[in-house]
C-alpha cells in the first residue's frame, strides 16, 4: 500500500516526445557539429588539416573548402570543440539518428538527398505492415556497457517507450526490429547473425552507438569489425558515446516510419 | 613509486615468491602480462592493508610457460587464463586452461596487444564449453550471449539437475574488444578517452585510476579543486550504478511501482551528471593533469538538486526495505562466506557485503579521499540482501562526499582562482594506480614514453569478481539467478576486456 502513494505522488513525469520536442538543455552533447554560418569553417584559413590529426578516431575530413564531421566516427570528446570554436560546436539538439551511414557526415552533401527519399520510401514501404505495435529485440556485439543501460532507460517512466507501443522482447521470433551495440566484437558475429535469421519478415535493424556505426576507438583491433555494417545490413544509424535515450528513440521511431515528418536528417535539412 | 616495493625472480620461482607475498594479509589483486620487445614480463600486484608491492618476472621470447600461481593462489585462475589467450604463455599444472577472453583456433598466434601487437583480425575457436558436472539427468542450460533482455552480451552456462545449481561457468569472451590493443600509440590526453570505455558504466572511476598513473609517472600533483571535481563525478558515478543493481533486483522480482520510481532516481541522476559535464556518462571531466572544467551550474543549486535527489532515492530505498516480497528473494540468496571472498580478495559490495572492510578511497586513499571524511560500509550475511544493504550505505556515504566536495570547492574558490589542471607533457615510465569503482577497486598500469602512451593495462573490479560467479550457488536454485547476477552489479565490457 505504501507504494501506491510513493507512486503516485509526483503526477505524471513522462516526456511528451515525439509530439513535442524534447531534450537536455543547452549544455547537453549529443553531436559535433560544423559551424556552417563561419567562413573559416569552410577552410579559409588553412589550419584546419591540423584537427584532422588532432581528432582521435579521425573523423574529420577536409575537402577542399569543405569542413565534414562524421558522426559515426565521432565519441564527443571535444577536442575539435576546444580548439576551434570558430568551426566546431557541440550541438544539443538530441534527434542524431538518420537512414544512411553516409548521412551521419555532416553537412550532409546535397546529392545525398535523392537517395534519401528512396531509401525512406522503401523502408515505409517495408514497416507498413508493423502499424503501431513493434516488439524489438537486442543485441550487443562489443558495447562499453553505456549503450545497454541507455536503452534500458527507455523503459523508465520519463521515456516510457511502451506509450508509443514499441515493447522489447526477449525471443527474436517476436521481434520486429533489432537494436545492435557495439564495435562488432568477432565472437558475436555468429550470434548476431542467428538473431537475425530467427526474425520474421519485416524486420529492421537500428545500429546503436558511434561503436555499432564506426567503430569508435576500438576501430582496427584484432577483436573488432570496425562495425556492424560489415555483418549486417543496418536500416537506421543513433550516433553517440553513448547516444542518449531521447536519441535512440528517434531512432527507434524513424526506422518504423512513426516520426513527424522532416525530422530525419541530422541538423536538419542542408 | 614512494611507499611501494617490488621483486623480480625467475620464472621458476614467480609462482612461490606471489604466494609468499600473498599471504592471509595480503590479497593477490592483479596479475598483468606486459610485452617488452620479444619478452613478456609477468607483473603480479599484491594488495596489503595500506599499500601495494609487485612480484615480476621476465620471460624470454623462448620461454612459452612457467609453474602455475593458480597451484598456490587460487585467485590466479582467470588472469592466468587470460595471459594464455592473448600472449600464448601457458601456466603449467593449471586445472583448466579453456579460453576466457579470446578462443584462438588452434594453431593461431596469440595477438600480444601491446607495443609490437597484431592488429590483423584472428581465427577464432568455436567449441562448445564442455561439461563439467556428470550424473544422471543432468542437462546444461546455456543462457546468453544474446540474453533475455536488454544485457550485454555473456554466456553463462548453468549445470543443473532441475532446480539446483551445482555449477555456473561463463564464458566472457564474446564482447572481446581487444581495449589494451586500442591504448596504444595514442597520446596521453587520448589514452584517457579509451580508459572511459573499458567498463563505460564506470567511465570515471577508470579514468580517475588511468590519469593517477599518468600523474604518478610525470611526478606532478593534481590542483586540489580538480581533485575534488573528480570525487564530485566519481560519487554520482557510484549512486548511478547502486540504483541500477538495485533496479534489477526490482524487475526481476515484479515489483512494478518500485521499478518505476527506481529507474525515474537513476534518470534524475543521469541528467544531473549531464548538466555538470555535457555526459551523462561524466566522460570528458577527468583529464591527465587535472579536470577539463568546473561544474557550471552555481553551488547552491547543484546542493539543493543533490538535497532532493537524496530526500527521493532514501525514501524509495527505505520503502524497498520494508517490502517483504522484495527482502524475501534476497536473503540468503547467494551467500558467499568471509572465508571465500578473502581468499579471493573479492573488491567492492562484494567482498564488503561478506564482512571485508576495504574499500581503497579508504585504504589507500587518493585525491582529495586524503582529506574527506569516510568509513566504509560492510555487512557480515554474505548474501544478496547484505550487498544491496552494504550500497544503500555507499549511496548515502557518497552524497556525503558529493556535498562535501562541493563546500571544499567553494571555499578554495573564495580564496582566488583556481587552476583546474596542470599540464603532463613528455613523461616516460611507468607506475600503477587505482580507483574505487562503483564494482570495486579498478588497476591500471600505465607505460609512457616521450610520444605518448607505448601500453595500458587495466583490471577491473568486474573482472576478478566474476570469478567467484559459481561460488554463489551452493544452495540457490534456478529462480535465484536473476538476483545473484544483480547482486553482483558488475559490468561485462570490463571483464572481456
Amino acid at each position: 500500500m505504501p507504494w501506491v502513494t510513493r507512486g503516485i505522488r509526483e503526477g505524471i513525469v513522462t516526456s511528451r516526445y515525439p509530439r513535442r520536442p524534447d531534450g537536455y538543455g543547452p549544455n547537453f552533447r549529443a553531436a559535433v557539429t560544423v559551424r556552417r554560418d563561419d567562413e573559416t569553417a569552410n577552410g579559409a584559413d588553412g589550419h584546419l588539416e591540423e584537427l584532422v590529426v588532432g581528432c582521435p578516431t579521425n573523423a574529420i575530413t577536409v575537402e577542399g573548402q569543405h569542413v565534414r564531421v562524421d558522426r559515426g566516427r565521432c565519441i564527443l570528446c571535444g577536442r575539435c570543440v576546444a580548439a576551434r570554436p570558430d568551426a566546431f560546436s557541440f550541438d544539443p539538439d538530441v534527434e542524431t539518428a538518420t537512414h544512411r551511414r553516409e548521412l551521419l557526415v555532416v553537412p550532409v552533401r546535397p546529392d545525398e538527398d535523392a537517395t534519401l527519399a528512396v531509401l525512406r520510401e522503401d523502408l515505409a514501404r517495408r514497416v507498413r505492415a508493423l502499424k503501431r505495435s513493434i516488439y524489438v529485440r537486442h543485441v550487443d556485439c562489443g558495447s562499453d556497457g553505456s549503450e545497454e543501460w541507455e536503452i534500458a532507460a527507455l523503459t523508465n517512466p520519463i521515456y516510457d517507450i511502451q506509450r508509443l507501443g514499441v515493447f522489447f522482447t526477449a525471443s527474436p521470433r517476436h521481434a520486429d526490429l533489432l537494436l545492435v551495440t557495439g564495435a562488432g566484437a568477432a565472437s558475436m558475429r555468429d550470434p548476431l547473425e542467428r538473431t537475425y535469421e530467427a526474425m520474421p519478415e519485416p524486420k529492421v535493424v537500428v545500429a546503436v552507438g558511434t561503436d555499432a556505426a564506426g567503430g569508435g576507438l576500438f576501430a582496427g583491433t584484432y577483436a573488432t569489425a570496425e562495425s556492424v555494417t560489415g555483418e549486417i545490413e543496418v536500416d537506421v544509424f543513433v550516433p553517440g558515446s553513448p547516444p542518449s535515450p531521447f536519441s535512440i528513440m528517434h531512432g527507434i521511431l524513424l526506422a518504423v516510419g512513426l516520426l513527424p515528418a522532416r525530422r530525419d536528417v541530422p541538423g536538419g535539412r542542408p | 613509486m614512494i611507499d611501494e616495493q617490488g621483486v623480480e625472480v625467475a620464472p621458476e620461482h614467480f609462482a612461490r615468491a606471489v604466494a609468499r607475498a600473498a599471504d592471509g594479509r595480503h590479497r593477490l589483486a592483479a596479475l598483468f602480462g606486459v610485452p617488452d620487445r620479444d619478452a613478456l614480463r609477468l607483473v603480479a600486484v599484491v594488495a596489503g592493508a595500506e599499500q601495494l608491492s609487485f612480484v615480476s618476472s621476465r620471460l624470454d621470447p623462448a620461454v612459452s610457460s612457467y609453474p602455475t600461481v593458480t597451484a598456490l593462489v587460487p585467485s590466479a585462475d582467470w588472469y592466468e587464463r587470460q595471459l594464455h589467450d592473448l600472449y600464448g604463455i601457458t601456466a603449467d599444472g593449471h586445472p583448466d586452461l579453456d579460453p576466457l577472453v579470446l578462443p584462438r583456433a588452434a594453431g593461431t598466434p596469440a595477438p600480444r596487444p601491446g607495443p609490437g601487437g597484431t592488429s590483423a583480425p584472428l581465427t577464432r575457436s568455436t567449441a562448445p564449453l564442455p561439461a563439467l558436472v556428470h550424473g544422471e539427468g543432468m542437462f546444461t542450460i546455456p543462457y546468453g550471449p544474446v540474453r533475455s533482455g536488454v544485457f550485454e552480451a555473456v554466456e553463462y552456462v548453468v549445470e543443473t539437475p532441475g532446480e539446483d545449481i551445482p555449477r555456473v561457468q561463463t564464458r566472457v569472451h564474446y564482447k572481446h574488444r581487444g581495449v589494451d590493443a586500442a591504448f596504444c600509440g595514442r597520446s596521453v590526453d587520448d589514452g584517457v578517452l579509451v580508459a572511459e570505455r573499458v567498463e563505460g558504466v564506470a567511465s570515471v572511476a577508470h579514468a580517475i585510476a588511468y590519469c593517477s598513473a599518468v600523474e604518478r609517472i610525470a611526478g606532478i600533483e593534481v590542483p586540489a579543486p580538480s581533485e575534488l571535481v573528480r570525487v564530485l563525478h566519481a560519487e554520482l558515478e557510484r549512486i548511478a550504478n547502486h540504483l541500477d543493481s538495485t533496479i534489477r533486483h526490482t524487475e526481476g522480482a515484479g515489483q512494478a511501482v518500485a521499478f518505476a520510481r527506481l529507474t525515474l532516481d537513476k534518470e534524475r541522476v543521469m541528467r544531473l551528471r549531464a548538466t555538470l559535464c555535457g555526459s551523462r556518462f561524466g566522460r570528458g571531466v577527468v583529464v591527465p593533469g587535472g579536470v577539463s572544467a568546473p561544474p557550471p551550474i552555481g553551488d547552491g543549486e547543484l546542493l539543493a538538486q543533490l538535497d532532493r535527489l537524496e530526500r527521493d532515492i532514501r525514501a524509495d530505498l527505505r520503502l524497498l526495505m520494508a517490502t517483504p516480497s522484495m527482502l524475501d528473494r534476497l536473503r540468503g540468496t547467494g551467500v558467499l562466506p568471509l572465508a571465500v571472498v578473502r581468499t579471493h580478495g573479492a573488491l567492492g559490495p562484494l567482498g564488503r557485503g561478506s564482512g571485508l572492510t576495504e574499500d581503497v578511497r579508504a585504504s589507500r586513499p587518493y585525491g582529495a579521499y586524503r582529506r574527506l571524511g569516510f568509513v566504509p560500509a560492510s555487512r557480515d550475511d554474505g548474501d544478496a540482501l547484505a550487498r544491496q544493504l552494504v550500497r544503500n550505505d555507499e549511496i548515502v556515504s557518497s552524497f556525503h562526499l558529493a556535498r562535501q566536495a562541493i563546500d571544499e570547492l567553494d571555499r578554495l574558490a573564495s580564496t582566488g582562482r583556481a587552476t583546474w589542471s596542470v599540464a603532463v607533457e613528455g613523461a616516460s615510465g611507468e607506475a600503477v594506480a587505482w580507483a574505487e569503482a562503483p564494482q570495486g577497486e579498478v588497476l591500471y598500469l600505465v607505460q609512457l614514453d616521450v610520444d605518448g602512451v607505448v601500453q595500458v593495462k587495466s583490471r577491473s573490479a568486474s573482472f576478478h569478481n566474476l570469478a567467484l560467479f559459481t561460488a554463489a550457488f551452493p544452495k540457490d536454485i534456478t529462480t535465484d539467478f536473476v538476483f545473484i547476477e544483480a547482486s553482483f552489479g558488475l559490468s561485462i565490457a570490463g571483464v572481456a576486456g
